[in-house]
């Protein structure tokens, strides 16, 4: 693909990216407006995070790209396969070994370093949106800290269900000041979004970049007598016996039989690895001979 | 035992292949060529151009057929190529007083200097599938007359020489660059008609419709619709001069629209403006319609709340290719979200239940 730049954005391109990453990351949780550019790829499938790893990637780098916190779903394929082809980028499934995460709907298991950077693909970034349609309202209320809305919200969802009724996407508060969308990942990953690491947040149809640099203050929003809490289903992962990670669902037979497994497929390769086996599992070898 | 699926790639590349199979369809039947499509399939070739913000006919016949003739795929396409290509300057505003006219019809006026030139339409046609187009295409050669040299002023100029219609104050400020600076609002009246040349035809279509409707009704006429060719020129700092360097297809429409005015203020029309790439002017007199219910505020009119009156959310859901992806997103996987809400509804469930025992 010699007849693109690499990591195919145009440098004047990734420079107007990173200035707008600079911005998000010196005013944490904000929203800042950039020119996002048509990609080769849909609005909707990644193509904010794509910007924002093709304005961070250099030849260096060693990436890493998940969906679902698997490294083999078809989005995810699709767009490491894309990195491969246009900055001929190392890649990896590891996530320790990866300097550079782009990662749709979750956070990995193992805790990132501060050599790493995460990017998220993010397709709503307004917190406010769905209590508020329009942009020029919701701007107004960010500038003038005018956040009731949203624990109306919450309080509303406590008076009809007994609790807090948000599972994914589930608001934060950054450094005191911007109430912030950490994009659709399950409010489980969210205690995770305090971390060593830079986190980026890329909403290309949306033309929004949002930051979250290393060490910074998140917070849930809550109230003192309903606490957040980062649920997560009842289970022991049934392939490497994980109780601290989050689990998918995978229906096994006609029947509605189930089984619980880690979403983040790299962890629970590492855990098999290390001995750790579940209820269902067989050791890691026989089960790539079946 | 559970074997935890590893398919992704294989499945992909299989897929790609299978599309590229169906794409070219029966091999029996002769293959389609570019030219084939620019200049038979040549109003779908506009649409691809006018929605994809890229004139190359060429390009847009070639999209159309790799789109498998599915549009906004191609306009989708033509997009993507477009963001690549390096800009290496701006063209002068391109100056349709002197378009060279296939048609040029005014509903406003009988007839009108140049007269009332009907071109390639499919107005009066009887749209009576015509069988013997399905055996041979042949067709006997058009009546010809001699084209029309020298300016084709504009008809609203006509009304303006009386203070008929109100004029468009000039400016020379540079107009906003939707493709290069993030869409703000409010918008100005030069980018929002740049949102809407290059939005859905469908959905532009639909607004305007409404307009007519009564949803913010702007009761328009057409006063001119001409389709033609106009020089692109640009001026090269080397020269100092500006040279043409090719010539483009537009289609332009101006609506004469409801007057304004009060005691004070002698009573004036108002306009409405569309120019798109190509011979398209089902979309052109569409986006005049939206163009003119989009200034309510600047000609002192009441917000009715119509969906055509309000610029955020006509700019921000006209682009078919930010819709279409964004829709089409919802087959990706979302395991994870919703494995949250079903752990969430059990709960909610579990709570419900537990209270319902506690009942009996």
């Amino acid at each position: 693909m010699s007849d693109y730049n690499f990591a195919y954005l145009d440098e004047q391109t990734k420079r107007m990216i990173r200035r707008a990453i600079l911005k998000a990351l010196a005013v944490p949780g904000y929203q800042v407006p950039f020119a996002s550019r048509e990609m080769p790829m849909p609005y909707g499938w990644g193509t904010g995070g794509v910007q924002v790893s093709a304005a961070c990637l250099v030849p260096e780098d060693r990436l890493k790209v998940i969906d679902q916190g698997a490294d083999d779903t078809t989005n995810a394929v699709s767009i490491r396969r894309f990195f491969e082809k246009t900055a001929g980028v190392a890649t990896t499934t590891k996530t320790t070994e990866a300097t550079l995460i782009q990662t749709r709907h979750r956070i990995p298991e193992e805790p990132l370093t501060r050599d790493q950077i995460l990017v998220y693909q993010v397709p709503i970034p307004e917190p406010l949106r769905f209590l508020e349609p329009r942009e020029t309202e919701t701007r107004k209320m960010h500038s003038l800290e005018e956040y009731g809305l949203v624990h109306v919200k919450l309080y509303e969802d406590i008076a009809r269900h007994g609790q807090i009724a948000t599972s994914y996407a589930y608001p934060v508060k950054v450094e005191g000041r911007y109430v912030m969308d950490p994009s659709p990942i399950p409010k489980f990953d969210n205690p995770k979004l305090e971390s060593e690491a830079i986190q980026l947040f890329g909403a290309g149809r949306e033309q929004r970049i949002y930051a979250l640099p290393p060490y910074c203050h998140v917070v849930s929003l809550d109230f003192e007598d309903h606490p957040f809490v980062a649920s997560k289903a009842d289970h022991a992962c049934d392939l490497c016996g994980s109780n601290s990670t989050y689990l998918d669902e995978v229906i096994v037979d006609d029947a509605g039989g189930r089984m619980f497994v880690c979403s983040d497929t790299d962890y629970c390769e590492g855990r098999r690895a290390a001995g750790h086996l579940g209820r269902l599992a067989a050791p890691l070898g026989q089960e790539n001979a079946a | 035992m559970y074997v935890a699926v590893k398919g992704g790639e294989r499945a992909i590349e299989n897929a790609h292949s299978w599309l590229a199979e169906e794409r070219r369809g029966d091999v029996a039947v002769p293959e389609l060529g570019i030219a084939q499509i620019r200049e038979q399939m040549a109003l779908a070739v506009n649409r691809v151009m006018a929605e994809g913000s890229l004139y190359d006919t060429d390009l847009a016949a070639l999209a159309i057929k790799q789109a498998r003739g599915d549009l906004i795929e191609a306009v989708f396409l033509i997009r993507a190529y477009r963001t690549t290509l390096p800009r290496f300057g701006a063209s002068l505003p391109v100056d349709t007083g002197e378009m060279r006219c296939d048609r040029r019809i005014s509903a406003t006026f009988k007839d009108a200097p140049g007269g009332q030139v009907l071109g390639p339409t499919f107005d009066y046609t009887h749209r009576l599938l015509d069988f013997k187009l399905a055996a041979d295409g042949e067709v006997p050669p058009a009546a010809q007359a001699k084209p029309q040299e020298g300016p084709v002023p504009h008809i609203a100029g006509f009304l303006n020489r009386d203070g008929l219609i109100q004029t468009e104050a000039p400016s020379d400020e540079a107009p906003p660059d939707l493709t290069r600076d993030p869409l703000e609002f409010p918008a100005n009246r030069a980018l929002r008609l740049q949102a809407l040349t290059r939005g859905d035809e469908g959905f532009v279509l639909g607004l305007a419709y409404s307009t007519q409707r009564g949803y913010a009704r702007n009761h328009a006429f057409v006063g001119e619709l001409r389709i033609g060719r106009v020089a692109v020129e640009m001026e090269l700092p080397e020269l100092g001069l500006a040279i043409e360097i090719g010539e483009v297809e537009l289609t332009e429409c101006e609506t004469v629209n409801q007057f304004a005015g009060s005691k004070t203020e002698p009573a004036q029309f108002t306009r409405g403006y569309g120019l798109v790439f190509g011979q398209t002017e089902r979309k052109a007199i569409s986006m005049a319609l939206v163009d003119r219910a989009l200034r309510w505020r600047e000609l002192g009119e009441d917000n009715l709340a119509a969906p055509a009156q309000d610029e955020e959310f006509v700019l921000s859901h006209c682009d078919n290719i930010q819709a279409t992806g964004f829709l089409e997103h919802i087959k990706l996987p979302h395991y994870v979200d919703f494995q949250s809400e079903l752990e969430l509804v059990r709960r909610l469930r579990a709570d419900t239940e537990a209270l319902h025992e506690a009942a009996e």
